[in-house]
């Protein structure tokens, strides 16, 4: 059987471009080598921001989906409400109430400067994010004390953006499958592609470790692993890991009540450097954990902990909340975001490639990316008005053609 | 040569949770002597109050968590009972900045 669309990756993106595709009719199968969102979607921290993103085109996908995931949220709410009624509904004594929540939470984010030398570059960074929409709030520091009442009192400056959220990501990535599943779709995980069926120039499908599954077209939307699942299509896409920890403290009383970053952030974010990187990123979740990031290196597909990334972490964060020097930490993960030389994600057709589609290379942003560049694909691929200007993140760009590609590194 | 008492097994020992009296052995745990009594769930969840008790059972998930004699977060599954510990519930709410 042909399907119309054969989506690589059951991630966040590739669940957003099976949700799209599906709700506008055509016929769609998600593979995942390994489970549903269970590789860069289960190893971050759910980040929707628009704070730490330069004007650009990245900002501008990224104020489309801050205004987009309230909305999305409420779909899928209302869509699923009846999924898994006979498991939850009795003993939660709430039927109907059965897909698990997402957790959105347009809880807001604070920047904080911590050094005299950070302060004007926060200052000047938020400015320029005001000149294109952004609610960026210079505030004071009894004000930064206010919303934040034990961060450190040691600031140099501070920008409130209202419009950072937070969602559960593994939630969020679930419920845009459910929701594609209900639209006809089907995912099929412990499937690994291993190469093209091609006619002509033409990709007509996969070759699979579960057999051929031939498609009018392929989005590959494999994260991190695009650049490797590409090459063995015979295409390359300079997709790199770029490698993130996350320290998680034991549940405590709701002390950190925002998205609380150092403004070193941004810049880390915006570095193409391949040596560790680390700023301090510290939130709560609502199960009452404190997750403390961040960090960046690019060391392939190397999983094996570095204590000296966590210790770093955890210094960084002590400076900005000083109560997390008693806090006891539970355990840490590590994670892979999809890193392209730009440092824009690709959404679209390759063009060198009639047939394949690409939806990936949103490094840290996918999470709150994910959706509206699922939507944008679909947009795309049905001749549809997209929401945003597609060209800056077409696939036949420059940064992305001339990037250097790792077509042997082992996907683990 | 043992150490053992010679008369009879293990010795009672008797703990409250809220107020509410469990009764159990020496070296039972918080958590064995409340599901022993088929007391299921002991903490809520922040968000939507939802029970709460032993998830894994072997002090990595802290979903368990109590307040044994004043000091909270205690893993209930780890901590063996002492005969009077005054254990409490815990619910910590969220704070009122979310919708």
């Amino acid at each position: 059987m042909t399907v119309d669309v054969v989506v690589v990756g059951a991630g966040i993106v590739g669940a957003a471009c099976a949700r799209a595709l599906a709700r506008r009719g055509l016929a769609v199968t998600v593979l995942d080598r390994r489970g549903a969102a269970s590789g860069t979607t289960a190893h971050g921290e759910g980040n929707l921001l628009v704070s730490d993103k330069e004007p650009g085109p990245e900002l501008v996908l990224a104020q489309h989906a801050a205004r987009r995931w309230p909305s999305l949220v409420a779909e899928l709410d209302e869509e699923l409400d009846d999924e898994l009624e006979e498991e939850r509904g009795g003993e939660r004594g709430r039927p109907g109430r059965g897909f698990p929540p997402l957790e959105y939470d347009p809880k807001g984010g604070l920047v904080a400067a911590t050094t005299a030398a950070g302060a004007q570059p926060l200052r000047d960074f938020a400015a320029r994010q005001r000149g294109a929409g952004v609610d960026a709030q210079e505030i004071d520091v009894a004000s930064a004390l206010e919303l934040e009442p034990a961060l450190n009192p040691a600031l140099t400056a501070a920008v409130w953006y209202p419009e950072d959220a937070q969602v559960q990501p593994v939630a969020a990535a679930e419920a845009l499958l459910a929701s594609a599943r209900r639209a006809g779709a089907t995912v099929r995980t412990g499937v690994e592609v291993v190469g093209a069926l091609r006619d002509g120039d033409r990709l007509v499908g996969l070759r699979t470790t579960g057999g051929d599954v031939p498609a009018g077209a392929v989005v590959l939307a494999a994260g991190p692993w695009s650049g490797v699942v590409a090459a063995r299509l015979g295409v390359s896409l300079p997709v790199r890991p770029r490698r993130g920890m996350v320290l998680v403290t034991t549940r405590m009383p709701h002390v950190v009540r925002h998205k609380v970053y150092d403004g070193d952030y941004v810049g880390a974010t915006q570095s193409g450097d391949a040596a560790l990187q680390t700023s301090s990123v510290v939130e709560s979740t609502a199960a009452g954990t404190v997750l403390i990031g961040s960090s960046r290196e690019q060391v392939g597909f190397d999983e094996r902990l570095r204590v000296a990334v966590l210790r770093e972490m955890a210094a960084r964060a002590v400076r900005l909340f000083p109560f997390l020097a008693d806090a006891s930490v539970m355990r840490s993960y590590l994670g892979f975001r999809p890193f392209v030389p730009d440092h824009l994600p690709i959404v679209g057709p390759d063009p060198r490639t009639p047939g394949l589609w690409v939806a990936t290379g949103h490094e840290g942003a996918g999470i709150g990316l994910g959706p509206v560049s699922g939507e944008l694909l679909a947009d795309l691929f049905t001749g549809a008005a997209p929401a945003v200007d597609p060209a800056p993140f077409r696939v036949d760009r420059p940064a992305v053609l001339a990037g250097d590609v790792e077509t042997t590194e082992e996907a683990s | 040569m043992t150490t053992h008492r010679q008369d009879a097994g293990p010795r009672p020992l008797t703990i409250t949770l809220d107020g509410e009296p469990f009764a159990g052995t020496e070296g039972q745990t918080i958590a064995g002597m409340l599901l022993a009594a088929r007391r299921r769930s002991w903490r809520t969840t922040s968000a939507e109050g939802a029970p709460r008790g032993v998830f894994c059972g072997i002090g990595v998930c802290f979903d368990c968590l109590v307040t044994v004699n004043g000091a909270r977060d205690v893993r209930a599954c780890l901590r063996r009972a002492a005969d009077g510990d005054v254990v409490e519930t815990q619910h910590d709410p969220l704070p009122g900045v979310t919708s």
